[in-house]
């Protein structure tokens, strides 16, 4: 195989179709120079460990939502975490109220290439009663003209856990819906 | 700073790869010290954000190694999104701590070397990946809930707290805002049609800015930056090494920086972070930061204002270019410098202060002029190559303290007459860590 043979293109998306096709490619630039591309794959399976944060996950797996308490000042974090951010003390587990309010939202109408097949969809940071700060989560079963902040929101859980955070959501509460 | 040099970005640069680039820019420095020989450097600080986007480790050794700098001593810098901003204060750091006498800072990212969601996903991981990153990671829902929360503090109550239907009331605050962030989109676009470096400059409008494609909600795609490829360079010295080398070195006056957390969630509710011109009572009710606004920012510019001796930034600036990765990110920072308080962004934008008084927006800038922001175009319409972008508003912004912005850009509409002191501005992940540096002519 020579390089005559590889296709030439002024056009990058023409080189990216290429290099799909074939794994190779010419990209002819304005000087008429000629550039090489080729495929190079690149994947990984990675160890993941939740280390400090396991008790989170398997409580989701048990239906509970599980933030922490400082120890020493009593900061509560919806987002669980082993040592406070405001004195360094440990922090000890509590369950949460599995209602909430939503505090900022937003629809993703687009999203990175893991999650582009499930858009649109909502992000939400909730806001619970007892917890100072907030946690991020997704909302279902409702659309971007129906979602405020303030508005009151419920937690769900997965059937099959994943272990993942996608295995808690938050859907509206009864009758918070527009008509 | 003695000299910069910048390669144009670019979507993708098929015929330069990283070191090539990061020559380019280094050469284009040098021209304008034809004394400094290659000797004469003492060493290099190099960024570069994402190993991912690189898909080569120790590239920085490798950028060193073609520049023909080997064996004198480098780091390599990575702090996210405000990777170039810290890579300029290391190499400051270098020289103000006497440990060189010379030091280049130079920085690059190659991004179009996967796919754009690709891209995104990759920006991604610089989000908790066991919190945030897996329910669709992706950075511009992330400063679209931020935004969304800016919105209800300060315009859905302050501009519509006669609408009593909650979500009413907050529709009409989400469509006010997001006409005004437009105009910051505008303004960026229009100024970069007189930059040639610039990857995006656009003759747009506001109706043009609201109906291009929604991305996260309320952000459409003319209020985000993109994705670049490019590189730039920065040459610092000490005072008496850089009368030697030019006969306008710009002074670096005041460096600052400031962090917060990682995940928005984890913002504490405190108190505001007082400006020397603020008081107490300005902010009696407000919860801080929140996720509304960007507690780095603030503290990073504190510390850069304190060092430089400055009281109050909008009267004792006459420039800044800041990371304005989205429109709205542009207002939330004005707030967080200092230029107007928490809450008056959106008027600030209304007033025209940011804008330049010789370019045609096609709306009215009343106070066009005061205090210009992003005259080069911000990274909304310059490109984002993130380990160069810090870089690059160190260039333009020594270009106008020079006042060379018309032997660099083939124009002088950009020039702001007798700018003496700017600003710049570089932001990392939701504003988990940012830099600010007070730069300063003769």
């Amino acid at each position: 195989m020579c390089a005559k043979e590889l296709k030439k293109t002024s056009r990058f998306t023409e080189v990216q179709a290429e290099l799909e096709r074939t794994g190779a490619a010419l990209f002819v630039d304005k000087e008429g120079s000629e550039n090489l591309y080729i495929r190079s794959p690149y994947t990984i399976q990675y160890i993941h460990s939740y280390a400090e944060d396991s008790p989170f996950f398997l409580g989701l797996a048990e239906g509970r939502i599980r933030g922490t308490r400082c120890t020493a000042c009593q900061y509560t974090f919806a987002t669980p975490r082993g040592h406070c951010q405001f004195c360094g003390e440990p922090t000890q587990w509590v369950d949460l109220p599995t209602k909430g309010k939503v505090h900022a939202w937003t629809t993703c109408h687009y999203g990175s290439e893991a999650f582009l097949k499930e858009t649109p969809y909502n992000l939400v940071l909730v806001e619970f009663e007892g917890a100072k700060s907030l946690l991020l989560s997704r909302l279902k079963d409702c659309g971007e003209e129906d979602i405020y902040v303030g508005m009151p929101i419920e937690a769900r859980f997965a059937q099959e856990p994943s272990y993942s955070i996608t295995d808690l959501w938050f859907v509206p509460a009864p009758g918070s819906l527009k008509k | 700073m003695v000299s910069g040099g910048v390669t144009k970005f670019a979507k993708a640069h098929p015929e330069m790869d990283f070191r090539l680039m990061c020559k380019n820019a280094f050469d284009r420095a040098r021209a304008e010290v034809p004394n400094l020989r290659l000797d004469g450097i003492d060493g290099t600080r190099i960024s570069y954000f994402s190993d991912h986007f690189t898909r080569q480790l120790k590239a920085a050794s490798m950028v060193q190694d073609y520049l023909g700098l080997n064996p004198r001593g480098s780091v390599r810098i990575e702090w996210g999104g405000a990777t170039g901003g810290e890579c300029f204060q290391a190499a400051y750091e270098a020289v103000a701590s006497g440990r060189m006498d010379t030091c280049l800072a130079i920085g690059f990212e190659t991004m179009s070397r996967v796919a754009t969601w690709k891209g995104n996903e990759f920006i991604a991981l610089a989000s908790d990946t066991n919190f945030d990153f897996p329910l669709g990671g992706f950075y511009t829902g992330y400063y679209a809930l931020m935004v969304m929360r800016h919105l209800f503090e300060y315009v859905r109550r302050a501009k519509f707290s006669h609408i009593s239907d909650e979500r009413e009331a907050q529709r009409k605050a989400i469509e006010y805002g997001t006409r005004v962030m437009a105009k910051v989109s505008v303004k960026n676009h229009r100024n970069a049609l007189y930059n040639p470096y610039a990857q995006y400059p656009k003759n747009i409008d506001v109706a043009g800015v609201l109906g291009s494609d929604m991305v996260s909600y309320p952000l459409t795609r003319e209020q985000i930056c993109t994705m670049s490829d490019g590189a730039a360079a920065a040459i610092l010295c000490t005072e008496e090494r850089a009368k030697e080398l030019t006969d306008h070195p710009i002074l670096i006056k005041g460096v600052g920086c400031g962090t917060d957390t990682m995940r928005l969630a984890d913002r504490p509710f405190g108190k505001v972070l007082l400006m020397p011109h603020e008081k107490p009572s300005d902010y009696a009710h407000l919860e801080y930061p929140g996720v509304h606004s960007f507690r780095a920012g603030r503290s990073a510019g504190l510390e850069a204002y304190r060092h430089a001796g400055i009281e109050n930034p909008g009267k004792d600036l006459d420039f800044i270019e800041l990371h304005d990765a989205y429109s709205s990110s542009e207002i939330q920072t004005y707030e967080d410098l200092g230029l107007c308080k928490y809450g008056e962004g959106y008027d600030f934008v209304e007033r025209g202060d940011a804008f330049l008084p010789n370019i045609d927006y096609g709306f009215p800038v009343p106070r066009a002029g005061t205090i210009p922001v992003n005259p080069s175009g911000g990274l909304i319409a310059c490109g984002h190559p993130v380990g160069a972008t810090g870089l690059m508003q160190a260039v333009f912004a020594f270009w106008q303290l020079q006042g060379t912005i018309g032997k660099h850009f083939g124009s002088d509409r950009l020039q702001i007459p007798k700018a003496k002191r700017g600003a710049i501005h570089s932001h990392a992940g939701t504003g988990s860590s940012v830099t600010v540096t007070i730069m300063e002519g003769k």
